[in-house]
């Protein structure tokens, strides 16, 4: 991947997660949410009648904050996946070369002065990365039921009817590929097994490590393809939601 | 079917230096390296360069080929247009002696910086009893063949001569992995490392990985693997506070 093509797939997909944080609406349509909102931590998501969101009516949400709450609820769930990108050793790699030219491919001069590389403040900080990827676990969690919950008419166990639509399979395809994405991260790859001196003692954690070993040299791929889709995930919900695709069911 | 190739080929000491334009026969299947010995046979036979096996085994011949970092005994003609020519210049991360020769003394002094295996006191001495599967791990570090295209390559000390003290490059940062992952090996080099070794410098461009002729995985297999292990010790909070007093021996 040429580093033109890393900045500019990279800056979209800011630029766009920044527009669709901020838009705070337009993120619900039944029984679709989009995975920029979820979970929802604040009533204002759907539950309150005069306070409600155009395109969030009844969407599920946490009710962590009251109905005082007035940022985007996606701001808060944002940092998680942000962060876990942000320190991801392939992330690393792709915007060290093609936002800071450091260096801009190898064996091609770089244009800074001094380099002390990940030892001070604040790139020492990629050193938390394994911190966000059990975040990210728990966020996949969530996205999981999330698309199970893509293919159930409601929500409510009183009415449980099947549901099918062209968005139940596009959160499911988001949730496995950011789920692949996570189990092939390197800091993975050293928390099951990785980090053992012994293979042979641990027969089990060797497996572990052997499967993720094969995972984790997809991980540049799996990198781009989660980060695209969950962006396409939002964008389908986004219309959705905002009724430019009509009803969009099969079943 | 032969040829005339032309060559740009950098000459001079380090006092300074240019690149001469030659024009060599060449035949078909030949190398980098071939083309080169046309050179000193043919029309400059005081042309410098190092050359040992022909085989990519001895790690010798290390030059950059338009630029790249390469073994010339292992980059063949056929990859590049005939009507183009091709330039070679020495590695540039290291002083020159002479045309394509330098001086790679600084990989001996980080080579002779690590500290040696120190067995287990479980296991004092060879021969060492080892499963297959602990001893593939750092037989893959073993194939180095020691031509320093991933020290030359790195740009924190390519583009920074002044970080060359305190910093090992990745050449040993895998032989600081392949010790920290033997089985019968008790010391401890993860906070040396990154303390002093400057794995904290190298933010995994792999460029490393992209040039090894080995094929070495430098970067995600050593370096890595390395920088985890030193968030274990360093910068993980709950494993600092939940350490087994033998998690060094699991």
């Amino acid at each position: 991947m040429s580093p033109a093509i890393s900045f500019a797939v990279l800056s979209s997909f800011v630029a766009y997660a920044t527009y669709a944080a901020f838009v705070n609406g337009f993120y619900y349509v039944k029984p679709y949410i989009s995975p920029f909102y979820s979970p929802c931590l604040a009533t204002v998501c759907g539950g309150d009648s005069h306070q409600r969101i155009q395109g969030a009516n009844g969407v599920p949400h946490l009710g962590v904050f009251g109905p005082w709450w007035a940022i985007s609820p996606a701001i808060l769930i944002l940092i998680f996946p942000l962060g876990f990108r942000m320190t991801c050793y392939y992330y690393r790699r792709a915007y060290y070369r093609a936002f800071w030219l450091s260096p801009p491919a190898c064996a091609v001069a770089e244009p800074h002065k001094k380099y002390s590389g990940e030892t001070r403040f604040p790139l020492i900080m990629q050193n938390i990365h394994r911190y966000f990827f059990y975040f990210g676990l728990i966020f996949n969690a969530i996205l999981t039921y999330d698309a199970v919950a893509a293919f159930v008419e409601s929500r409510s166990p009183a009415y449980g009817g099947g549901h099918v639509g062209l968005g139940s399979f596009v959160l499911l395809i988001n949730a496995c590929l950011l789920w692949a994405y996570s189990l092939s991260c390197h800091s993975c790859r050293h928390i099951v097994g990785g980090r053992l001196k012994h293979f042979s003692k641990h027969p089990l954690r060797f497996k572990f490590w052997g499967f993720v070993t094969k995972l984790n040299a997809k991980h540049m791929q799996l990198a781009w393809a989660s980060l695209i889709f969950v962006a396409l995930t939002d964008v389908y919900v986004r219309l959705a939601a905002a009724g430019w695709l009509g009803h969009g069911r099969w079943i | 079917m032969g040829y005339d190739l032309k060559l740009k080929i950098w000459r001079g000491d380090s006092s300074g230096g240019q690149l001469v334009d030659y024009t060599v026969p060449v035949d078909e299947g030949e190398v980098v390296l071939d083309a080169v010995h046309h050179v000193q046979a043919m029309r400059s036979g005081d042309l410098s360069c190092r050359w040992n096996c022909k085989a990519g085994k001895c790690g010798s011949c290390s030059a950059e080929i338009n630029g790249r970092p390469r073994l010339m005994c292992m980059t063949r003609l056929s990859d590049f247009d005939p009507a183009e020519p091709i330039t070679i210049t020495p590695m540039r991360a290291f002083p020159v002696i002479k045309d394509l020769v330098t001086d790679v003394g600084f990989n001996y002094v980080k080579a002779a910086e690590v500290p040696a295996f120190t067995p287990t006191a479980e296991q004092p001495q060879a021969p060492f009893r080892m499963a297959q599967v602990d001893v593939e791990r750092s037989q893959e570090f073993r194939k180095c063949i020691e031509c320093f295209l991933c020290q030359d390559t790195c740009h924190v000390v390519r583009d920074h001569e002044e970080n060359k003290p305190a910093f090992s490059g990745p050449r040993f940062f895998i032989r600081y992995a392949e010790l920290d992952m033997h089985p019968n090996d008790a010391l401890d080099r993860k906070k040396l490392v990154q303390e002093e070794r400057g794995l904290g410098m190298c933010n995994i461009t792999k460029c490393c990985t992209e040039v090894c002729p080995e094929h070495i995985k430098i970067t995600d297999n050593g370096i890595i693997p390395m920088k985890e292990r030193v968030v274990d010790v360093k910068y993980d909070p709950i494993r600092f506070f939940r350490r087994k007093p033998k998690a060094e021996t699991r």
